[in-house]
């Protein structure tokens, strides 16, 4: 008996008599002696609750964490503020325990909800309709894929370099399975390159793929690559960033199939990558093809409105091997989140919010730009995350440099060069409403000196670990 | 039990959030711009920006929260009741686990942050690692799925990589049993293959006559549970797993049933080569009304190249090449079949899974599978001595593991009503009704698992409902036949939801 | 439709659909045991004018909320006419499966293949 499990020695004895054996072991008598373990799991003892909690805090405390060091990674998550009522509600025993509403009867508090985050991301993303939430950014990219082979079954993406790197990676994984060829077209001044672009679309594009803003925190001129692939019949998916959508202009008003994006920085932790969501909104057109769950509205027999799961038909556990993904469990909660989220920011906070970014993103890519050697590595507009070259020689000296500012418990961005040999020296940056002006000039003090401190060994040809 | 007055609850009608509020209310106010207050037209031209604002709600914090609490009291839930959903495992969430997700250290690490500087969580994650593939008896981890349908995914694609480099692409079939769980078939067909269907055998194990005769070198592989969607150990998996590695294929576990095999069987030693783990079921990561779960997987010495990067890797010791870090993320996986998601997995799923096996360790591990199996058998016990099994037979006339499937084919033959009005008048008795409709090839199958974590007399109670339904069933099947009463709401019209999709709230 | 009727003038496939033959053309639904089982149709979506179908093979799919059903043409020949009606109305199919709820009319192109359908009571006899 452990602290979960209730079975005293007389319940046992009960319990075995009412089956009719005389032991627990009797119960496994169909397992051959073949493969039954025979020694105990080789794992620790088990401890107490206190002593687990001791261990994982000891773990915690050597983590970096944005609790104790001014961050500015981004790349798809951000270290937004996540407001308290998120957490109070996301503790609540009725959204936190129960399993996938199949009972709706019973589950019109979680059916509600994601009518609710359907009808916000709609909102967002100017598209007619979205499923309740896929796992995150990158696989929902990929799963915008799958949609485009059941469409239409052509033989090739097209997507551009200023997609997230483990989005294209995704979907070349999983395009790998099924049988379509990704094709890349390269970035010019940190945008998908337009002529580029329009070469490589032909009839044989299922789907092209692009990004708002994109890696790189561009603002990118959609209309002319989404006009490309219009002129082949291929769909268009763009990947989207949520908080930008506060000031940009949502794709769905420049009609792309299916508006895809990661959504922790609406109210998820960072939690190290996961669990977050992923968004997923197509037009009405593509609502059969959709893959996850869809709430819908209806009656009940006394003429309530209520919730249900609809368009069942798509999915795995009635459609099997025709079915418009795999999807079984998907992100409840971290989707619970994001429209809690989204209803606590309300119309005119969006708004305000995504206009700071902008306006501090601006002053930070201006500030260091102004450290000596570095330069931006565009100037296109951005909203709340830039990339600057640091005019070091590889990504090495790029990573030697975050671990000096590490040491000042600052984390200034993210080494591009690994994903972009294109941009071998470069750092991304992003700026939350966390970051103030006083962090940001503290990033460009410490990076201005990490920077020094670099060119410096390198001249005097050592290299520090 | 029939309701001639409405409920409080049922007496509130459903209004969303949209409907709330009132313009120029907010929650949510923007800290005072601290940098030059530039035009944003000198910042982003007017084209490219929003001109009308997303039509989000306007309300206070104080509406915010009455509105989602209020939502939340329209949910049934585990901590508050009973759950015997068949294929679940519904099992105590402990509350310690959410405690340890947010601390700091965890909850606020951001994914890209250096090794150097996440050494904490590399740790945690290898620590995992070792633990499942223990469990697994299976030597390599991935723990990058994001569910157990994601991590199937990766099964078949590392199985698809795996013959590639063996020049027998030409291997176009996977093998399902005809009782597979849905997100089976829907992966094969995803990862580029066809699904064949093996039948079931009188003992509702895998019928080993139309396996041998479906394995041939087609076959890329067999995907598998064993306890299988019929709660049944199939004692012939040794020869199973020979007859497809027979023909060069390869053989996948899902996961799904562990909480019946922990510490007792390892599915490495049955013979598997990949095994897929559901952290939201065995490993206690709450169900969140849908999500988020978890769906690591483990695999043999052989598919050892073909995992998902990047992998954890631990330097020092012996090797000593001179690095600072302990636990370091490794891209450099030329045979890997790729990313399936960004960063590394839900780590905060990890945090939970890891506290929960550090909590019970390998005694408590077994207990939960012995108990797991002896409350299953026991439930089968009572419902049997109570007389519910003369019309809900087991589909299967043997001892179960950590659940059982019946029939209700004699009751509605006898009483009129269906398994879908039994689950329904359940509603009225305060209980989750157990898993219906599944494994398809069971009529009005019941699927019932009532986990390790329920007393004996949570199980009593239980099995006296189930009797009491039936009594009342054979009175007036009316009963049953317009059930739920008590709910919010009672029954909603699916048909029309599917007929004319209302996806989201008009503005 | 409430009751089980299998109308005489049919001739039926042993996958539950029905053909009314009228010259070398022939009118195609699903029978009444098939609605029966899948429950309230909520979704169809026809094939297109000139489709060829193939004896035994599905041609189509019908939707009910937990289910979907191929369905099988009973002869080969050429699509031309669909029944626009049921877009909007699918529940046709269960309500009047024979007349209101046919699903194509078909150019047969071999007359000699209801040779391999079965008259009414042999079906009938099959669903025993």
């Amino acid at each position: 008996m452990s602290r979960y499990t209730a079975v005293t020695d007389s319940d046992r004895q009960a319990m075995l008599e009412a089956i009719g054996v005389a032991s627990v072991e009797e119960l496994f008598g169909e397992i051959p002696a073949a493969v039954r373990l025979d020694r105990a799991l080789d794992l620790p003892a088990g401890l107490g609750e206190a002593e687990v909690y001791a261990h994982l805090r000891t773990l915690a405390a050597r983590n970096g964490s944005a609790e104790d060091e001014l961050c500015f990674l981004g790349a798809g998550m951000y270290d937004h503020y996540v407001p308290a009522v998120i957490d109070m509600l996301l503790g609540r025993s009725e959204f936190l325990t129960p399993y996938t509403p199949y009972q709706p009867e019973i589950s019109q508090g979680g059916l509600q909800v994601m009518f609710e985050y359907q009808t916000a991301i709609c909102e967002l993303t100017g598209m007619d309709v979205s499923n309740a939430s896929v796992y995150e950014g990158p696989s929902a990219l990929a799963a915008a894929g799958y949609l485009a082979k059941l469409t239409n079954g052509r033989p090739r993406f097209v997507v551009s370099r200023a997609v997230h790197p483990h989005a294209r990676e995704t979907l070349r994984t999983l395009s790998a399975g099924y049988g379509t060829s990704v094709d890349e077209v390269a970035l010019a001044d940190g945008v998908t390159d337009p002529s580029a672009w329009a070469r490589a679309i032909d009839e044989d594009v299922s789907a092209v793929f692009i990004a708002q803003p994109n890696f790189l925190g561009a603002v990118e001129d959609l209309e002319p690559l989404i006009a490309a692939a219009r002129e082949h019949g291929a769909l268009v998916v763009c990947s989207a960033d949520p908080i930008a959508l506060g000031v940009l202009e949502p794709p769905g008003a420049l009609g792309v199939d299916v508006c895809v994006g990661e959504g922790q920085s609406l109210g998820n932790r960072l939690d190290f990558g996961g669990p977050s969501f992923g968004f997923f909104a197509t037009r009405d057109e593509h609502v059969r093809r959709m893959p996850g769950r869809i709430a819908g509205e209806t009656r009940d027999v006394d003429g309530r409105r209520g919730f249900v799961l609809t368009l069942q038909t798509r999915e795995q556990h009635i459609r099997r091997e025709k079915a418009t993904s795999n999807i079984c469990t998907a992100q409840a909660l971290n989707a619970l989140a994001g429209v809690v989220y989204l209803s606590w920011l309300g119309r005119r906070g969006l708004v305000e919010l995504a206009e700071l970014l902008v306006r501090r993103t601006a002053y930070a890519r201006e500030a260091l730009s102004a450290i000596d050697g570095v330069t931006a590595v565009h100037e296109q507009p951005v909203v709340r995350e830039f990339a600057v070259s640091l005019g070091l020689p590889d990504v090495a000296s790029v990573r030697r440099v975050i671990a000096r500012c590490a040491a000042e418990r600052v984390a200034p961005g993210h080494a591009l060069g690994r994903d972009y040999p294109e941009y071998a020296d470069a750092l991304l940056v992003a700026i939350t409403e966390q970051r103030s002006r006083e962090d940001i000039d503290r990033l460009v003090d410490v990076l201005g000196r990490a920077l020094a401190a670099e060119r410096a060994a390198a001249a005097t040809g050592g290299a520090s670990a | 039990m029939r309701a001639t007055n409405e409920t409080a609850m049922q007496r509130d009608r459903a209004v969303t959030i949209f409907e709330k509020g009132a313009p120029g209310r907010r929650a949510f106010v923007a800290p005072p711009l601290d940098v030059p207050e530039r035009p944003l037209d000198e910042l982003i031209p007017a084209r490219l920006r929003r001109r009308e604002p997303a039509r989000l709600p306007e309300i206070s914090e104080p509406e915010l929260v009455r509105h989602y609490v209020a939502l939340s009291r329209r949910n049934f839930d585990l901590d508050s009741g009973f759950y015997p959903l068949g294929s679940c495992t519904m099992k105590h969430n402990p509350r310690l686990h959410e405690r340890v997700a947010a601390l700091p250290g965890h909850a606020r690490l951001h994914p890209l942050t250096e090794p150097a500087r996440a050494q904490g969580a590399l740790a945690l994650m290898w620590n995992l690692e070792r633990a499942l593939s223990e469990i697994a008896g299976l030597p390599h981890v991935s723990l990058q799925p994001s569910a157990g349908s994601h991590g199937e995914l990766a099964g078949v694609l590392l199985t698809r990589a795996y013959h590639a480099e063996r020049g027998e692409q030409h291997r176009r079939v996977v093998l399902t049993p005809d009782t597979a769980h849905g997100t089976n078939p829907a992966t094969v067909t995803m990862a580029g293959y066809e699904v064949v269907k093996v039948g079931t055998d009188s003992r509702g194990g895998v019928d080993i006559d139309d396996l041998r005769a479906k394995a041939d070198g087609d076959v890329a592989c067999l995907m598998l549970t064993n306890p299988n969607t019929l709660g049944l150990f199939d004692a012939n998996i040794g020869e199973i797993a020979k007859i497809v590695h027979g023909v060069g294929g390869l053989v996948y576990y899902d996961g799904a049933n562990l909480n019946a095999v922990m510490g007792i069987s390892r599915p490495g030693d049955m013979g598997f080569d990949i095994v897929h783990f559901n952290l939201h079921k065995s490993f206690t990561q709450p169900h969140g009304g849908g999500g988020p779960g978890s769906g690591p997987i483990a695999v043999s010495e052989a598919l050892e190249p073909y995992l998902p990067r990047p992998v954890i890797v631990r330097h020092g010791g012996a090797e000593g090449n001179g690095s600072t870090v302990e636990f370091d993320l490794d891209y450099e996986r030329p045979r890997s079949i790729g990313r399936l998601r960004g960063f590394q997995g839900n780590y905060g799923c990890f945090v939970r899974a890891y506290a929960y096996i550090c909590s019970l360790g390998a005694a408590g591990l077994r207990d939960v599978s012995e108990t797991a199996v002896l409350n299953a058998n026991y439930l089968l016990a009572r419902l049997r001595a109570l007389g519910v099994c003369d019309l809900l037979p087991p589909a299967y006339d043997r001892l179960c593991m950590h659940e059982f499937v019946l029939s209700g084919a004699p009751m509605k033959q006898q009483l009129g009503i269906r398994t879908l009005d039994l689950a329904k008048r359940l509603l009225d008795y305060g209980y989750h009704p157990p898993t219906v409709y599944f494994p398809l090839l069971v009529e009005e199958a019941l699927l019932v698992e009532p986990t390790e974590t329920e007393t004996k007399e949570t199980l009593d109670d239980f099995a006296a409902a189930l009797a009491e339904i039936l009594r009342e069933a054979r009175e007036d099947p009316e009963l049953a036949r317009g059930a739920p009463y008590s709910t919010p709401v009672r029954r909603l019209d699916e048909a029309a939801a599917a007929k004319h999709p209302v996806l989201r709230q008009a503005l | 439709m409430a009751e089980a009727s299998y109308p005489q003038d049919l001739l039926y496939h042993p996958e539950h659909d029905w053909a009314r033959i009228d010259g070398d053309v022939a009118t195609f639904g699903i029978t009444w045991h098939a609605q029966d089982a899948l429950g309230e149709v909520v979704f169809f979506d026809p094939p297109a004018v000139g489709a060829q179908l193939t004896q035994h093979e599905p041609y189509t799919e019908v939707e009910s909320v937990k289910a979907v059903s191929d369905v099988i043409a009973p002869l080969s020949g050429e699509v031309i006419e669909v029944n626009e009606s049921l877009a909007g109305a699918p529940e046709a199919i269960n309500d009047d499966p024979y007349g209101a709820g046919w699903i194509v009319k078909v150019r047969l192109s071999d007359t000699g293949q209801t040779d391999a359908l079965l008259a009414p009571d042999a079906y009938v006899a099959l669903l025993a």
